[in-house]
């Protein structure tokens, strides 16, 4: 072997040192040997669910009996429905489904108890917003057996004539928004929020930090420039590539996906500006913060990391525990997804999508304080 | 405040950390002057620039800039002067026009087309206006960033080691620049490590580890100083240099190649010394004016310092 021909180990030994030595200089590199794995396991150990439980339910209840309140507890018992509250109308639980408050909603018509001693076969209406269908099937499942459990648990006696046939009612299952279950309905507009979020903060992010690199930045801040004119300046064809990349998606997911578009293109692109905006902030707070543009990658990269992972694009929101939904209720991404989503497969309208707007203009304010507040004027 | 000063600062500091970097610093440079600001590596001398114009902000001290108030009218100073940094910081990925236009748009200046165009014809770069700025080779950098830094028409140029790595030909055409901008008016603070540099300068600070050692004219700093100076030429100069140091009279000894320089301050004794010592083999000893180097050695010595390390 001529590779090995005059290898010396003293002179390999010192290269090693040599490596060790400037990792140890570089701390954010040195944090994120440490905060990556740890970050990662937690995530994906504890917070990430496929068969999610606890999922918000309301019910429109027009009976109120024995059998029905059994029902009730039946629904509670199989662990996939948290019972949030009861609602008035068939029109209240349509907007909390479209808001995604609750993911479930169980309408009781009147006179189902009676209907049911009589023998009349009633119906219950589930309706599910089954935009995440890994989200919401396993739970659908388990609930033809419910109807099933309640029969032999509380027709006893006089009334077990009616246990012994095939279950006294039916409990119909809508499945809203995406009826046919494909998943691709709901990846496709989350990969929208997921690209935007990569690419808007780590350009921003290295986009500052170039100058600082180069040394440019040096001589910007010689000049009588002001730093919101720097910054904003520096935003702007960011929010163009933003737009472009929407574009793209929204097209793929039109033309290639074949997914629905049951919103409005406007609305559409008022909430991709507000997002944009939103990652740009935190592009640029990034790069106030960091040295190099390694830097800002790495720190780009830790931001993605929860982002992707607790934001409901790919694991179910309401799968997860409280604490990483609380941390995933501080990401934009979070928000995002459920205004993408509403868009194309709910059609909500800006004003229902209001809850999931002013999130985001709090954080963009925010995150613009915080950039502002950092942004070096001087080389201090 | 008085009008005929472009700079004029008093009791300047700033520290990093624990390193204090400028020392109670103060300076007054003559409009329309050239200021030769010199000092070792690490010296202070881009902090003290830097502070001049706003970049910096000192731990305490005063003092105005082309009578701004470097605490609280940095934007105002920032239009005025034109500051070119030690490393080329124009942009790489833009082409030479590209970079001017981009800075006479952060200056506002009135008719940025024509004043690019001009720009472009005294540089001598009017055929190449469309090539990278980061093609360019070290001397052409240099003028460029002159030229960008007087784009604006400043008051006063803050020049921080302009010539660092520009060989002699461009060096004597950048000074020859500066004093045509003198003559306008113009007023100049460049920092550099040239002796010869040091002696185009109207007048000169010379700045070690934070301290301001010396102002005034190179006559004025050397006759301060009060060292006279032999020069000695021969062979196995080395060690005659070391065992000289050691002998009464003999400030410091300097080696410049074939030559040896020889300082004290007390002049007879310095002699007799020499002449002890020369006699014993074919050394040759001439009397010589004492130069810019000795003292700023002689200087340098003193404070303590041999070479500082760099903020």
């Amino acid at each position: 072997m001529r590779l090995l021909d005059g290898f010396s180990p003293a002179r390999w030994w010192g290269m090693v040192l040599k490596e060790f030595l400037q990792l140890r200089r570089d701390r954010l590199t040195f944090a994120m040997i440490i905060a990556i794995p740890l970050a990662q396991l937690t995530l994906f150990g504890f917070a990430i669910n496929t068969d999610p439980k606890q999922m918000p339910m309301a019910i429109i209840s027009a009976d109120e009996s024995d059998i029905t309140r059994t029902l009730v507890a039946a629904l509670k018992c199989t662990g996939y429905f948290n019972i949030i509250g009861r609602l008035p109308d068939e029109e209240a639980g349509r907007r909390a489904l479209a808001q995604g408050k609750v993911l479930f909603v169980l309408t009781i018509p009147a006179d189902f108890t009676r209907s049911l001693l009589r023998n009349e076969h009633p119906s219950l209406l589930l309706e599910a917003d089954a935009t995440d269908p890994t989200a919401t099937g396993m739970a659908l499942a388990s609930v033809t057996g419910v109807a099933r459990s309640v029969t032999v648990k509380d027709l006893t006696g006089p009334l077990a004539y009616l246990a012994e046939r095939e279950p006294p009612f039916r409990i119909l299952v809508h499945r809203l928004y995406n009826p046919e279950g494909i998943n691709q309905y709901n990846i496709v507009p989350g990969i929208m929020g997921v690209i935007l979020t990569m690419m808007m903060v780590l350009m921003t992010g290295l986009a500052v930090t170039r100058e600082r690199e180069r040394g440019t930045m040096e001589n910007l801040l010689a000049m009588p420039v002001r730093p919101l004119e720097v910054m904003t300046g520096k935003i702007v064809p960011y929010i163009a590539i933003g737009l472009i990349q929407a574009t793209i998606i929204f097209l793929a997911a039109r033309l290639i996906f074949h997914v629905p578009f049951a919103g409005s293109i406007v609305t559409m692109y008022l909430v991709t500006l507000l997002f944009v905006g939103a990652n740009l902030t935190v592009g640029i707070t990034i790069s106030s913060l960091v040295q190099n543009q390694l830097q800002a990658m790495q720190l780009t990269m830790f931001y993605f990391l929860p982002n992707m992972l607790l934001s409901g694009f790919m694991f179910p929101f309401h799968g997860m525990p409280g604490w990483a939904q609380f941390v995933g209720n501080l990401l934009p991404l979070t928000y995002f997804n459920r205004l993408i989503r509403g868009i194309f497969l709910k059609g909500n309208s800006l004003s229902l999508l209001w809850p999931d707007i002013w999130p985001l203009m709090l954080f963009t304010l925010a995150m613009m304080t915080i950039a502002v507040k950092f942004y070096r004027k001087t080389l201090d | 405040m008085s009008d005929h000063l472009a700079i004029d600062v008093t009791g300047l500091n700033k520290r990093f950390g624990k390193k204090e970097v400028v020392k109670n610093l103060s300076l007054q440079v003559n409009r329309g002057e050239i200021f030769g600001f010199l000092g070792p590596n690490g010296s202070g001398k881009t902090t003290t620039i830097r502070m001049m114009c706003g970049l910096l902000i000192p731990d305490s001290g005063s003092g105005n800039c082309l009578g701004y108030d470097i605490l609280r009218e940095s934007t105002r100073i920032k239009r005025a002067v034109g500051y070119m940094t030690q490393k080329f910081s124009y942009w790489d990925d833009l082409t030479i026009r590209e970079n001017l236009d981009f800075v006479g748009r952060m200056y506002a200046i009135p008719r940025r087309r024509e004043s690019v165009d001009q720009a472009l014809e005294g540089l001598g770069l009017t055929g190449r206006a469309g090539q990278l700025a980061g093609t360019l080779s070290g001397g052409w950098k240099q003028r460029l960033a002159l030229a960008a830094s007087l784009l604006h028409n400043p008051e006063l140029l803050l020049l921080d080691e302009p010539t660092a790595g520009v060989d002699p030909a461009a060096r004597r055409d950048f000074w020859e620049e500066l004093h045509r901008l003198s003559a306008r008016g113009i007023s100049v603070l460049v920092s550099t490590h040239y002796m010869d540099e040091a002696e185009r300068c109207h007048k000169l600070a010379y700045i070690a580890a934070g301290n301001l050692l010396a102002q005034g004219t190179a006559t004025q700093m050397i006759a301060a100083q009060g060292l006279h100076t032999w020069v000695i030429r021969g062979e196995n100069l080395m060690n005659l240099s070391r065992r000289l140091r050691d002998l009464p009279g003999v400030a410091q000894t300097v080696l410049f190649g074939a030559m040896l320089h020889v300082n004290g301050t007390d002049r007879e004794l310095l002699e007799e010394t020499l002449h002890g010592v020369t006699a014993e083999s074919d050394w040759r000893m001439e009397k010589i004016d004492t130069t810019l180097e000795d003292i700023f050695i002689y200087m340098m010595n003193r404070a303590g310092i041999r070479e500082a390390t760099a903020p």
